[in-house]
């Protein structure tokens, strides 16, 4: 089947999305952008086609009488299984390269035991990684570092532990070995692996095995990649299979939400107001410039700050009782006015929720600089999922621009891939 | 990086330029008078009747920010107590001269004798001078020239401004020079300005043509290079403006577009531009490759209007010598009211066939920048054509970010052609 694929390229995660040439969604991929916009490209790619496999297979089983209620769960096992397979074929990856890396003066004389500590740790972490992949296990992360990250810090220390041997030497080989890993193409076979997922003993077979193996017989046609965001120059596209970010979010604002005539999006490193016409086309837009002041990545500087999760943020801002006035969206100067305060004796939940209006405020400037908040009204971006700036915005929007309708997608950090792939389908079909 | 491909007019030009460097750092060989003056409302055929070289600050700047030097003279100037938001050419200008005020051919610029201040529209231009003057304690004349607020300019305004030059200004330049006034030379001069600008203006409005065979901008800021500067009034300048005249006239005759650095003609001009603000000099050629590269042309732009207002129908007049110059002073750009400044961008629009107007606004330029998205949504609402609105700083290197500019001018012109598919659908 033909596949229309948007590839939107944003500083801190690049996201795919693919559709049908009925502009239909068929599925979305996400990685981190790890600085290499060419594998982060392949790798989000490669997740939206997996992801569209899943969508194939979730309709060949509605067409699969008596699976209705069941079509659900078959899917989560289906995927969780090809996750599985998929994250131990890159712990092979990473414990050979890890292995390959044991060399150098540093380990003289002490290569054996650091490669059988290291055989142990990835033992351990295969063994660990089916409760990873387990019916009900909450993932914090679904990026490869992430989860390999925090079950080797774990495993290894106790095996280097067990074998009097110091953690920092094989730390350092994993440090150097995950960024060759990352960024490595992604392996291919997704069909193979699915069919070995289909396999794996927990799921029944009897009913879905011919219907999936259908689904994947369906061949991916990648008919036209369209490539946006900052890294978009780096893909290795014709130009006219590049479109401007700007254009991308007010189309894919467009899709979501028809009725959209105002954009914000809050990304990594900029913060756009943007004014669609009735079709999706851009009419007008302002931008921060190059100071990435009251970004996400501001948010993500004031996480570490104060030592915790970016996720964490937004939900701490909301116990906020008090609104600190902060001054300063200068990221340079967060680190500076974070402390300030909280010498001053301000609650950390207080600074928190001065932070966040104080960032909704500048995309207030800029909103307002891009000709105002129109009816209706489309935030997306990573902020875009922060509670505490969507309160500030909602109150803001209120006090300047009266009743708006305000829509957040659930999955608005697509929304700039999304309105790619349209523009794919688009040069195809028009 | 190639090496930069240059129309033939250019490289005239530029031995020009080295001649006036020449004229100004062998003062003290030549015996020769050198004043600072600066780009609007300069007095350059006044001048001339005295013998005085003339040396712009502005245009040191401007050769210091194409050489990649203002970036450590700015750094330096502010180590000296000028704060990150003073005009950043103020800022190249007092560098450079505490690294030795040295000019670009390499010799050290003397120090001025007279400081002739021309124009007050802008006010950094009076504390520029007021620092120079501490620096060279040298005589300064100050020729304060009315702001146009409402729009126009009155006889009062003329009046004021022919009472200083007759009573200021010349006799303050006669005693710097030594030289008697003679009214004759000035008419003079004044016939020779008015055949250069003639032909300027034709060249300007060659943008008209389709394909254009200028860019009223990036090629533009080399075309007003005489005029607005110790050229005009000379016999060189109308050379200059006749060699250019034929250079534009033989791309018309091939339709051909004007010559990118990289030495090939730009003729697939996808989009016509109507440009407001002064180019960044740091980043030159790379900011003007972001446009040819995507297919726009600047058919037409204010900054170009910054020494003169010549398209608009002003000439040096040789039978009212001194009132023509009050009434140069009055009309440069800057000199005019935000309303009038939207009229002139809307006219253009229409006028060159735009498809939009895109503002480049200067970090450092208060008083320029002021108001300019205001005068973007008057004009996009009047013409009914696009704008866009970029950021960057006339030679502070740490301004000028490529790839937030590029961001924008792609999704500007993304944009236009978006609007223009839109457009032929509804038809």
């Amino acid at each position: 089947m033909r596949c229309f694929i948007g590839i939107d390229l944003g500083s801190t995660t690049t996201k795919a999305v693919v559709m049908d040439e009925n502009q239909n969604v068929l599925g979305r991929g996400i990685t981190n952008s790890r600085s290499n916009y060419d594998t982060a490209a392949a790798v989000s790619k490669q997740e939206a086609l997996v992801d569209t496999r899943l969508t194939l297979f979730r309709r060949a089983l509605e067409a699969v009488p008596g699976t209705a209620d069941t079509a659900e769960a078959v899917l989560a096992g289906l995927e969780r299984n090809f996750r599985h397979i998929q994250f131990v074929e890159q712990l092979e990856d990473l414990e050979r390269t890890c292995i390959g890396n044991v060399k150098g003066p540093r380990f003289a004389g002490r290569e054996k035991p650091v490669i059988e500590a290291l055989a142990e740790t990835f033992r351990r972490l295969r063994e660990h990684s089916a409760t990873q992949f387990a019916p009900g296990f909450r993932r914090k992360s679904d990026f490869f570092r992430d989860l390999a990250g925090g079950d080797f810090m774990h495993n290894g220390e106790a095996v280097c532990r067990e074998a009097g041997l110091a953690f920092d030497l094989i730390l350092n080989i994993y440090d150097k070995s995950i960024i060759e890993v990352e960024n490595r193409p992604p392996a291919g076979d997704i069909e193979g692996k699915f069919v070995r997922a289909l396999e794996m003993g927990s799921l029944d077979q009897s009913l879905i095995a011919a219907p999936v193996k259908a689904a994947l017989s369906i061949p991916l046609e990648e008919t036209y990649v369209v490539g946006t965001g900052y890294g978009r120059v780096r893909l290795p596209f014709p130009k006219e299979h590049i479109r401007s970010e700007i254009l991308c979010h007010g189309l894919g604002a467009h899709i979501m939400y028809p009725r959209t005539r105002t954009v914000l999006d809050i990304g990594g490193q900029d913060t756009k107001g943007i004014q669609v016409d009735p079709a999706g086309i851009v009419e007008n837009f302002q931008m921060n410039d190059r100071c990435a002041a009251g970004c996400g990545r501001y948010l993500g500087y004031i996480a570490d700050e104060m030592n915790m999760g970016l996720q964490e943020l937004g939900p701490l801002a909301m116990q906020s009782t008090k609104q600190v006035r902060i001054n300063s969206t200068c990221t340079v100067f967060a680190g500076a006015e974070l402390r300030d305060r909280l010498a001053l004796g301000e609650k950390r939940e207080d600074i928190l929720a001065g932070l966040h209006r104080a960032i909704i405020l500048r995309a207030m400037s800029i909103l307002s600089r891009a000709g105002g908040v129109k009816d209706q009204f489309t935030f997306t971006g990573g902020v875009a999922k922060n509670e505490a700036a969507v309160r500030e915005l909602r109150k803001l929007i209120k006090e300047n621009y009266g009743d708006v309708q305000i829509n957040i997608n659930p999955d608005s950090i697509y929304t700039g891939a999304l309105g790619g792939a349209a523009f794919a389908v688009r040069a195809v079909l028009n | 990086m190639s090496e930069i491909v240059k129309e033939p007019s250019m490289l005239l030009q530029k031995e020009m330029i080295a001649r006036n460097y020449e004229a100004i750092t062998s003062k003290h060989e030549t015996g020769r008078k050198v004043s600072s003056t600066f780009v609007p409302g300069n007095l350059n055929e006044l001048l001339l009747c005295f013998d005085i070289v003339n040396n712009l600050p502005e245009i040191n700047a401007i050769q210091n920010g194409m050489r990649k030097l203002s970036g450590n003279y700015i750094m330096d100037a502010e180590k000296s107590g000028h704060s990150e938001d003073v005009c950043t050419y103020v800022k190249a200008d007092i560098g450079m001269m505490g690294a030795g005020n040295i000019a670009p051919n390499g010799k050290p610029f003397p120090k001025p004798d007279v400081l002739l201040l021309s124009y007050t529209g802008c006010y950094t231009f009076m504390k520029w001078f007021e620092l120079l003057r501490e620096e060279y304690k040298c005589p300064t004349l100050m020729l304060h020239v009315p702001y146009e607020g409402d729009g126009h300019s009155t006889k009062n305004m003329r009046d004021y401004i022919v009472k200083q030059l007759k009573e200021v200004i010349i006799p303050g330049l006669e005693q710097v020079s030594g030289i008697k006034f003679d009214i004759d030379r000035l008419r003079e001069a004044l016939r020779n300005s008015a055949k250069a600008e003639d032909n300027l203006v034709w060249v300007l409005e060659s943008g008209k043509h389709k394909p254009s065979p200028i860019d009223a901008y990036f090629g533009g800021v080399y075309y007003i290079g005489p005029i607005f500067t110790a050229f005009r009034g000379t016999p060189d300048a109308i050379a200059y403006y006749d060699a250019l005249r034929t250079e534009v006239q033989a791309r018309i005759d091939t339709r051909q577009g004007p010559i990118t650095p990289d030495g090939s003609n730009f003729n697939d001009q996808r989009y016509r531009l109507v440009v407001e603000g002064p180019p960044n000099w740091t980043h030159f050629r790379e900011f003007w490759k972001m446009f040819s590269d995507e297919g726009a042309v600047v058919v037409a732009s204010s900054y170009t209007k910054v020494g003169g207002m010549y398209d608009l129908g002003f000439r040096h007049d040789a039978d009212n010598p001194l009132e023509t110059l009050a009434d140069y002073c009055l009309g440069c750009y800057t000199n005019r009211n935000l309303p009038t400044r939207v009229d002139i961008l809307a006219k253009y629009i229409e006028e060159y066939e735009a498809d939009g107007l895109l503002i480049n606004s200067i970090k450092s330029c208060n008083s320029f920048s002021a108001g300019q998205l205001m005068m973007m949504n008057e004009v996009e609402r009047r013409t009914g054509k696009p704008g866009a609105f970029i950021e960057t700083d006339l030679v502070d290197p740490r301004y000028f970010s490529a790839a937030n500019v590029k961001n924008r001018l792609e999704s500007y012109f993304q944009m236009i052609e978006q609007k223009r598919l839109g457009t032929a659908k509804a038809a």
